[in-house]
């Protein structure tokens, strides 16, 4: 059984539906990808799958576990983290801040302090600005931020909504870079990405989104040489 | 004006200002939080003053306590009995009035928090009613003396300095590092506040927001709580309707310092205080409670954001 299973979700704002009966699988260890344009619903997706708005219908199962009708701080403590869509980072607080906010759920306080030294580092300028407020670094700096305050929580599921978003090529490289070496150390990844190209060289397997419902779901490697994404997601004509 | 009447009227203002700001600290941190304007805190206030009283009755309404048993047993009794009163009564009426009212159009809390408000006061007005040895709860009742404190002045020059004043600001001195302490130095107040910033990203930390807002009334409760014994050692009685005037003065000075700003409702408590006492020396004295709201209006006109700017200006 995956690790995560979506079944059949419908998620909706008031009468608007976002997302329209869309079915996933995350397999343990895996990196999935999820793509799609502008107002596709990834990020509500992401959203119901953390607790933040419930399914009006469909299931969420999580290690074998129903988890839809869960708080989202429960859903935290399962072994689910995620990375908001532009950051969303506690801007006049400190680095340090920000990363034990991540670890908030967890009694554990060495293995909190181990978690912290291997964001420390991953990300070595965090280190050695962790006294500063998090809304002084650069974009490239606040996704690492971003990234290792979810990594705080040690989940099993790590879901991370468009890191690359606004930033340089090369920074997001970088961002691409450690998000391949969270996947050598086993774990698993729900990515949320535009930048198809970049995520789905990274992933195992990939699932297309539009408006609000899956229309294509494959290895990332037939992804990419697939010619429908090439058109619409790659650039090629 | 000479300088004496200046110090005696800065420290009124002074003492004024620490019950304003003991108060005005419940409605920023609730603002703060879950951007609702609590108009039944004045009514918790002044349930923490019933409190208070109603343990110097259970325990038989001694008159005649040396000054050591009077300050160091029966006033922190009198205070916790308050402080337990409040924060009990908060936490019910964000249970039942606020929480199920949560997602509803902002107006629905709003006038849920006036119909508490109302029942409150008529609460406390009859239940005192019914009371076998209390005493007749419509008009003022006088509160308790704790020798030691009643009565006593401290004389620094020519300057008298009641001793409830000094017990005031202390108060709001003592209140204040602790809530210092806890909103900077706490695993639970880290989350009060990043709530405050971002309720759903807290969420996705692990926060449990329910429990944070619980938090955020206890801790309002509280200081009210202690405004409502301060309140009854410095004006020397208390009523079921002392909430009212108190809790609104204690809005403007949220909102003059920042409203959802603790720092800021601190500032706006103090500032309140000393316009309010130098206006009432300056001009008439019947026109003291007008200076507030024309400070109130005045800010939301010019300044909304209050002296130390609103959390909400910093959300982005
Ligand atoms: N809070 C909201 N209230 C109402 N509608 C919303 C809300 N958030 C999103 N939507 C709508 O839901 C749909 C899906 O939005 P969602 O944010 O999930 O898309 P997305 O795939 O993450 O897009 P993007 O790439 O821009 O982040 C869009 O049509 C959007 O307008
Ligand atoms: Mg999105």
């Amino acid at each position: 059984m995956a690790m995560l299973e979506v079944k059949d979700l419908e998620v909706a704002y008031g009468r608007v539906k976002a997302v329209k009966g869309i079915s996933l699988a995350v397999e343990q260890g895996q990196v999935v990808t999820l793509l799609g344009i502008n107002g596709a619903g990834k990020s509500t997706t992401l959203r119901c799958i953390s607790g933040l708005i419930p399914p009006v219908v469909g299931e969420v199962w999580f290690e074998g576990e129903r988890i839809d009708k869960l708080p989202a701080h429960k859903i935290v403590r399962r072994g689910i983290a995620q990375s908001p869509e532009g950051r969303r980072l506690f801007k006049n607080m400190s680095v340090e801040d920000n990363l034990l906010l991540g670890a908030f759920s967890r009694q554990d306080a060495d293995g909190v302090k181990r978690d912290l030294d291997r964001v420390y580092g991953m990300f070595d300028v965090l280190r050695s600005r962790r006294h500063e407020p998090a809304g002084l670094f650069s974009g490239g700096e606040q996704q690492m931020l971003a990234i290792g305050r979810a990594m705080m929580s040690n989940p099993k599921l790590l879901m991370l909504d468009e890191p690359s978003m606004g930033l340089s090529p090369i920074m997001t490289q970088l961002i691409m870079r450690t998000i391949g070496e969270l996947q050598s150390e086993g774990v698993t990844i729900l990515l949320v990405e535009q930048n198809a190209q970049a995520a789905l060289s990274l992933a195992d397997r990939g699932y297309v989104l539009e408006v609000g419902r899956i229309v294509l779901c494959d290895s990332a490697a037939n992804l990419l040489g697939d010619d429908r994404v090439r058109q619409a997601y790659l650039g090629a004509d | 004006m000479n300088v004496t009447l200046f110090f005696e009227q800065l420290v009124n203002g002074l003492s004024l200002g620490s019950l304003y700001a003991l108060i005005a600290v419940g409605y920023t941190v609730v603002y703060g939080i879950i951007q609702l304007i609590n108009f039944a805190h004045g009514e918790i206030f002044m349930v923490g003053a019933f409190g208070a009283y109603t343990v110097w009755m259970v325990v038989g309404s001694p008159t005649a306590l040396s000054w050591p048993m009077a300050l160091f047993v029966l006033l922190p009794a009198m205070i916790l009995g308050g402080v337990v009163l409040s924060v009990g009564t908060a936490l019910a009426t964000e249970r039942f009035a606020y929480r199920p009212l949560r997602g509803a159009p902002r107006l629905a809390p709003l006038i849920s928090a006036i119909g508490i408000s109302v029942f409150l006061q008529e609460f406390v007005r009859l239940f005192y009613r019914k009371l076998p040895g209390a005493p007749d709860s419509k008009r003022a009742i006088p509160f308790p003396r704790i020798e030691g404190i009643t009565g006593h002045s401290l004389q620094v020059g020519a300057v008298a300095i009641k001793l409830s004043s000094v017990f005031t600001v202390v108060a709001l001195a003592v209140c204040t590092a602790f809530l210092w302490y806890y909103i900077n130095k706490t695993k639970t107040g880290r989350a009060m506040v990043a709530t405050s910033q971002d309720p759903d990203t807290a969420r996705l930390m692990g926060i449990d927001v329910d429990a944070v807002i619980m938090r955020a009334f206890a801790v309002g409760a509280g200081l009210a709580a202690v405004a409502g014994v301060a309140h009854g050692l410095y004006i020397g009685n208390i009523d079921f309707k002392m909430g009212f005037m108190a809790g609104l003065k204690a809005f403007t000075a949220a909102v003059l310092g920042g409203i959802g700003n603790i720092n800021g409702a601190v500032v706006g408590g103090l500032v309140l205080g000393i316009v309010e006492s130098f206006a009432a020396q300056l001009g008439n004295s019947a026109w003291k409670d007008v200076w507030a709201f024309v400070i109130l209006i005045l800010v939301l006109v010019f300044r909304p954001q209050g002296i130390l700017g609103a959390k909400v200006a910093d959300r982005a």
